[in-house]
């Protein structure tokens, strides 16, 4: 059918069919649109991927080439499933350590390592603004020590992938694998370590910053620039989109800030005068996967696609091959309701699935306890089997990229394309991610967003269901998992026998010379490996940093 | 004409998810409070010395780490060490069910978690509030 007999048909269709079969009720809603807002027609046909000048080549490409629409391998999973990842952490590194070996036992492949608040943002257990939080949301990791524990009995070469959500303290925690691999005589080519390492997003949303953005970002780099010399097999940097959305962005503010970061960062590397083409292949991205099944799918592919094509612009890539990434997607924390919380398990599941058709290197499930707690093993154990189900028994894996091509897909993935080109236009006008936080840019489109979203909610504009329609007179209470009470004693009495048993005068000599380093433009890294080895703490190391640096406050709102 | 109702939000400790507490910040600024937010990181000490200051109604406590038993026991007893137990301290953020129903004991009027609607905050806030004065 030409273009013109299909527009023709079209339009009878939608004045006809559609139209008799709409009267007297009308459409279900006055505007359908998708959660970023995208309008969403009745119907798409070719016509639609005529409007969008789509082309095969040039928009999908094949999977595992330029530009990466269709994903990041060539084998999509025809090969290998997903790595199967669980948030984890909690307690000491004794406690942390069982529920790790818990989970590789029933057959998790990747170790995610969750620390807790007090080692985020670089105090000890025992600095007084720590009361209360030690354990809690992950693991307390003060010096070495807890590290060893945490993997006694797991050799890094183990998991498919360990990864470490530090980021204002991914420097040491870089220091301390790297310790830690030499004790446990692993090379660093046998493992992989991923290092969320993204720092600016924590300005924007999750708000474990420690110095302010400027010195955050050389911190940041010299993690990158430090492995891609010497450690080339560890993923030095996660961009992240997830704490974005969680602080309730939408999807197309999600991927358009999280790209503006990465061009910070790699700008900040490029000019140092690293080769574009050894750096970007070891950046991953680690996305939020919500409800809305397929502009989560779409924003996925376009995030690949804008990422090698702007990047290849960017930094006048010749190789394209580099312009990919490792895909993480973690289900919405956010969009799981303490109300009837084990219909989180359905949430969980869609949202998986939209992950995998997206096309993910790693997949994080939600457990359906999270409105209330820290996960419970049960709940943690569903979770992993949600994607295990997934991956064997749905058949979704099979082919790659199914739903390219997908008139209504191609049409989503170009829309949110062309409004993210939009929002890194005013951040480049801006000066870029770091003047565009401390004009407050980001974090005020974000509450906007955020306020708006929860308004419909509160109008019922947007149903969620056990939250404002369908709910239950009584609630279906569930096992509430609570963390060890004892860790920050256990913790102090570590910390003070650490502190009674190393050599402090050649701790002390080394905090010195990290002052010497951070005051000049040298790489952190190696006087870091020095310092951790020694036992220097996490806490004076960024005493020493918050010295040179300064702390950071943020302007309220 | 009765004074406009002031709320401080706060988020002590050390958690960074500030997403429900603006929100409900906003959400009783619309509804025409006078709202202070403190941002995120401070201490109980801080938190008394801000609504003392601004001569708050009512605090509102928002939490997600789990550090919520330490901090909102800490914010009460600053309250009544300062004098200022006629201050109304509400909080949200993740909570376990056990530990609703220990912090209301201890004094805090109402917790609301996840899926918590704005209106019926405001309502609750405004109504404890205006029984306080009216005691």
């Amino acid at each position: 059918m030409g273009k013109r007999d299909l527009k023709a048909a079209q339009d009878r269709w939608l004045e006809g069919p559609y139209r008799e079969g709409l009267r007297g009720r009308g459409e279900r809603k006055k505007a359908f649109a998708t959660q970023s807002g995208l309008p969403i027609k009745p119907v798409y046909t070719p016509l639609d991927l005529e409007d969008i000048g789509f082309d095969y080549r040039e928009d999908l490409g094949f999977p595992g080439q330029y530009p990466f629409t269709r994903g990041k391998d060539a084998t999509g999973y025809r090969d290998n499933f997903w790595i199967f990842q669980q948030y984890a952490g909690f307690g000491d590194a004794e406690e942390a350590n069982k529920r790790y070996r818990f989970l590789l036992e029933k057959g998790q492949t990747g170790v995610s390592i969750a620390l807790d608040l007090p080692t985020q943002i670089g105090i000890d257990s025992d600095h007084p603004l720590a009361e209360g939080e030690v354990g809690k949301v992950g693991v307390a990791i003060d010096s070495l020590e807890d590290l060893e524990i945490l993997f006694s009995g797991i050799p890094l070469n183990k998991p498919r992938q360990i990864s470490l959500v530090a980021n204002s303290v991914a420097l040491i925690g870089l220091a301390m694998f790297i310790a830690l691999a030499e004790k446990q005589k692993v090379s660093t080519q046998d493992t992989i370590l991923r290092i969320q390492n993204d720092v600016l997003k924590e300005f924007i949303a999750r708000g474990t910053y420690m110095c302010p953005p400027g010195p955050s970002l050389r911190m940041a780099t010299d993690v990158v620039t430090y492995c891609a010399e010497n450690h080339p097999n560890w993923l030095p940097m996660t961009i992240c989109g997830y704490h974005i959305r969680e602080s309730g962005s939408t999807a197309i503010q999600e991927i358009a800030f999280s790209l503006a970061n990465a061009m910070e960062y790699m700008d900040h590397v490029h000019r140092k005068g690293f080769a574009m083409e050894k750096v970007l292949p070891k950046l991953s991205a680690f996305m939020s996967v919500n409800m809305d099944f397929f502009e989560e799918v779409a924003k996925f592919r376009a995030l690949r696609r804008l990422w090698s094509t702007l990047f290849a612009q960017r930094y006048a890539i010749q190789d394209l091959s580099v312009l990919n990434f490792n895909l993480v997607n973690f289900t919405a924390g956010s969009s799981l309701t303490a109300q009837q919380p084990m219909n989180n398990i359905v949430r969980v599941t869609i949202e998986c699935l939209a992950g995998v058709l997206g096309g993910c290197q790693s997949l994080f499930p939600c457990s359906m306890d999270e409105a209330y707690c820290t996960p419970s093993e049960q709940a943690v154990n569903v979770a992993l089997r949600t994607q295990q189900i997934i991956a064997h028994e749905t058949g979704v894996a099979d082919t790659i990229d199914p739903l390219g091509g997908s008139y209504y897909v191609e049409s989503l993935t170009k829309g949110i394309e062309t409004e993210v080109i939009r929002y890194l236009a005013e951040v480049e006008q801006r000066g870029g991610s770091v003047k565009a936080i401390e004009q407050n840019y980001f974090q005020e489109e974000i509450a906007e967003a955020s306020y708006r979203l929860q308004n419909e909610i509160e109008n019922r504009e947007r149903v969620i269901v056990g939250v404002n329609e369908y709910r239950e007179k009584e609630e279906t209470p569930i096992e509430v998992f609570k963390p060890p009470r004892d860790t920050a004693e256990k913790q102090h009495s570590k910390l003070k026998r650490i502190r009674e048993n190393r050599n402090n005068s050649k701790v002390k000599g080394l905090l010195k010379e990290i002052e010497r380093v951070a005051e000049g433009e040298d790489n952190l890294v190696p006087i870091l490996v020095e310092a951790v080895k020694n036992y220097a703490t996490l806490g004076e190391i960024c005493d020493v940093f918050r010295k040179v640096y300064g702390g950071y406050e943020e302007t309220a709102f | 004409m009765e004074r406009r109702l002031r709320i401080l939000i706060a988020k002590p400790g050390l958690d960074g998810h500030d997403r429900g507490a603006k929100i409900v910040a906003r959400a009783l600024r619309d509804a025409g409070m006078e709202v202070i937010y403190t941002g995120r990181r401070q201490t109980p000490e801080q938190i008394v010395n801000s609504a003392l200051q601004e001569d708050v109604d009512a605090i509102g406590l928002s939490i997600l780490s789990g550090a919520h038993e330490t901090m909102f026991k800490r914010v009460l007893g600053v309250l009544t060490e300062r004098q200022a137990g006629d201050i109304l301290v509400f909080g949200g953020g993740i909570i376990p069910p056990d530990d609703v129903a220990e912090l209301k004991r201890l004094g805090i009027v109402e917790i609301f978690g996840p899926g918590s609607s704005m209106s019926e905050i405001v309502r609750i806030v405004q109504e404890e509030i205006r029984k306080r004065r009216d005691s």
